[in-house]
């Protein structure tokens, strides 16, 4: 105790007004100010970028969810679809496009002469292009499927080719037809015409959703439908695989492996593999997978199993820092009451551990939905007009995967897809918000749990 | 050092439950027990008490193995309780924990209800067969950590969000609840109000009947109070080990009388 009184005495100090202000305290009071300015602008600019991104994003993407339609009434004539009278299936299914084009063409003329005959100008193979090059398709799987309702006259509901469709969007005008080969004046005028006899509307396009992909020439027939089941598939491989290898591998290393060079070659390694870029993991997957193991190309396992090999990093590395903050006189006070190390791990510390472990898995599935180099090596960015299978057998199926499903659509000539492309994002995005929201749920619920 | 009841009570038997010759305990370089000998005797409560780092919490999370857990930590020596080395080869650490009991230094109730702190240890031990039985195992370990009147209408809320006192009793009644043969307190009573730990060093009474109790404390009073026999650390080293009422009135080393009176610390 006697070393206290042998410290030098503290300076005095001058009593001071706490009303006033010193110079110091003003000074700290502006530097934290300023911080505070630095911080809040940071964040402002932040909220900017998102809102300029997703509003460009919605205004070019949300016209996708849109469609024109055209409605009219077609003969099905006996004569062009069933020759021989007797309905035959075996006979319907040898009927080709050839066969139910004429009748398209018919029902065209027919709505020209009836709307078209003040246009000048107008032809018919002017008033046929208006109509996808999808409708015979539709047409023959009716007559397909209702071979009973050949000889009577039926309404149908064909999609606008494209760029009629552009001109409801605001994508074509009378201006920009002059100059386009594609589309003319004329045919934009029969559009309105029909707009006003009820014949055209732009309506919700569920067909975006669950369509299959479409050809160069008619982009208002593609739809997401094989990409997102694609890309769902993926996920339940991710899911399936990343999660539990993952979990599993982060609790041994954090909880029963012994502290030595061995387990400090893979700690350094895990945190490697977490920086290498996807594409490499697609030239892995692409050699070991495709190559070595002649798995399918293009096909959703694959994929789910390279993203697997990209999440799992991911995923050990969160699942570990949830593992680690959990505080260690929990595992004391279980160890202390004679819990195995096993108990432990599984009655305290993964329970604890389960938010954390959840949000680092969702974030690591929501990368693995986005990503598209490594697909694109491994035969995703094929075109693919036929569903997969439900799985397991689907898994083998070739498939795509929604970004890479943009990707593809961008590279596209046609604007058309460019719209389309934009809606995909949007998809794309409404999917990773339903996963963090999820990811949300979830750690409220295990929270409340504990 | 007046107002030291030292109460004389007779040890009943002379069995030994601990035996530990020449334990050793580095913490890495640290060489943090040195060549610690000493027999502690059933139906005992045997108070340690030394400055702040001579490495009591240390020496006594020796005698249920918990410095395992820490990686650097390396125990050497014999430490057997009746008669068999808990560190030998065959001793599973879970099941000596078991017949060892813990308090830790700072409460650590499970981040779950109150009731399902208590029942954890009787579960993965299978003490009990029915909710009936548990429900009565609950009430006992909580009456006899003297938190049962407050905490009995809500058994269901968190352990976590008591007092520090009242979750230090809690981690009191969890302990028992198992029904250790030997009881480690590591400062049971530090975060305490003069009631709890009155009602403490009663349960701690009641417990030598059944089981040993040692007792890490820096209250010389409490070590006077509730215990027959004392260590006395310093510097890892163990000074002097006796009974409690020759430790207090008649020390042999001059360090131990240092302490005690006030002098080191
Ligand atoms: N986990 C650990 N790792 C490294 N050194 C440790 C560890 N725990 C304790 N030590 C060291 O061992 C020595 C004894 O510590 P211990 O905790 O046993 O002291 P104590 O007597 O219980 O003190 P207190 O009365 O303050 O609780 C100290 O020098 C401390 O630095
Ligand atoms: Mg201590």
């Amino acid at each position: 105790m006697t070393d206290v009184t042998a410290a030098p005495a503290s300076p005095a100090r001058k009593t001071t007004s706490l009303y006033e202000v010193s110079a110091r305290t003003r000074r700290r009071n502006a530097a934290e100010k300023r911080f505070r300015f630095y911080g809040l602008s940071a964040v402002l600019l932040g909220l900017m970028a998102l809102i300029v991104l997703l509003s460009s994003i919605l205004s070019q993407g949300m016209p996708a969810f849109r469609q024109t339609y055209v409605v009219m009434d077609v003969e099905l004539r006996a004569d062009k679809l069933d020759k021989n009278g007797n309905r035959d299936p075996a006979d319907m299914a040898k009927l080709t496009t050839f066969a139910v084009a004429p009748l398209i063409k018919q029902a065209t003329q027919t709505v020209a002469t009836e709307l078209g005959s003040d246009i000048e100008g107008l032809t018919d193979k002017m008033v046929g292009a208006m109509i996808s090059k999808e409708a015979p398709g539709q047409l023959l799987r009716f007559v397909r499927a209702n071979p009973e309702l050949i000889g009577t006259t039926q309404s149908f509901e064909f999609l606008a080719n494209g760029r009629i469709d552009g001109y409801f969007k605001g994508r074509v005008t009378h201006e920009s037809a002059e100059m386009d080969n594609n589309i003319s004046v004329q045919q934009l005028d029969l559009a309105d015409a029909m707009v006003a006899e009820g014949m055209m509307e732009t309506r919700f396009n569920w067909a975006f959703l669950t369509a299959p992909d479409a050809s160069d020439q008619r982009p208002e027939a593609a739809g997401l439908g094989v990409a997102i089941l694609g890309s769902l598939y993926m996920m339940m491989v991710v899911l399936c695989l990343a999660l539990p290898i993952g979990v599993a591998s982060s609790i041994y290393l954090e909880e029963f492996a012994p502290q030595n060079w061995l387990t400090d070659i893979i700690e350094v390694n895990i945190s490697n593999l977490a920086a290498v870029p996807s594409i490499v993991f697609g030239i892995l997957g692409l050699a070991i997978f495709i190559n070595f193991a002649h798995l399918p190309q293009s096909a959703p396992i694959v994929g789910g199993l390279v993203l697997t090999l990209m999440t799992l990093p991911t995923i050990i590395i969160s699942t570990r820092a949830a593992l680690k903050s959990v505080p260690p006189s929990i595992a004391d006070a279980a160890l202390g009451l004679g819990a195995s190390k096993m108990q432990t791990v599984f009655h305290h510390i993964l329970p604890l551990a389960m938010p954390g472990i959840l949000t680092g898995a969702i974030i690591g599935l929501a990368q693995a939905l986005g990503e598209t180099a490594p697909l694109l090596l491994i035969g995703m960015v094929a075109f693919v007009r036929e569903y997969p299978a439900a799985p397991p057998e689907g898994l083998f199926d070739p498939a795509t995967a929604l970004p890479v499903q943009v990707y593809n659509w961008t590279q596209r000539s046609d604007p058309a897809f460019f719209e389309r492309a934009s809606g995909a994002i949007i998809v794309l995005l409404v999917f990773l918000v339903l996963m963090n929201t999820l990811a949300i749920i979830l750690r409220r619920r295990f929270e409340r749990r504990w | 050092m007046n107002d030291m009841r030292i109460v004389e009570r007779d040890v009943d038997t002379q069995a030994i439950k601990f035996d530990c010759e020449n334990v050793q305990v580095y913490y890495g370089d640290n060489h943090a027990i040195k060549d610690v000998n000493v027999r502690i005797e059933s139906n005992t409560v045997t108070a340690f008490i030394g400055p702040s780092g001579c490495g009591k919490s240390t020496f006594l999370r020796c005698l249920n193995r918990m410095n395992d857990t820490i990686d650097i930590c390396r125990v050497e020596g014999k430490l057997s309780l009746d008669g068999e080395n808990i560190y030998d080869r065959k001793v599973d650490p879970v099941q000596l924990r078991a017949k060892v009991g813990m308090v830790f230094q700072k409460p650590n109730p499970f981040p779950k209800s109150i009731y399902d702190n208590i029942a954890y240890g009787p579960r993965i031990h299978g003490l009990v067969d029915s909710k009936a039985d548990l429900d009565m195992v609950v009430e006992r370990s909580l009456r006899r950590g003297a938190i049962w009147d407050e905490v009995k209408d809500r058994l269901h809320a968190p352990g976590t969000g008591l007092s520090g006192g009242q979750q230090q009793r809690l981690c009191i009644a969890r302990a028992v609840a198992t029904e250790p043969e030997v009881l480690l307190m590591d400062e049971p009573c530090s975060a305490l109000d003069p009631i709890a730990t009155a009602q403490v060093e009663e349960l701690i009474e009641e417990l030598r009947t059944n089981f040993s109790v040692i007792i890490v404390t820096h209250s010389m009073q409490q070590a006077a109070r509730v215990s027959q026999r004392t260590a006395f650390f310093h510097l890892g080293e163990l000074v002097e080990f006796g009974k409690t009422g020759d430790i207090f009135t008649n020390p042999k080393d001059p360090r131990t009388e240092s302490y005690i009176t006030g002098r080191i610390g």
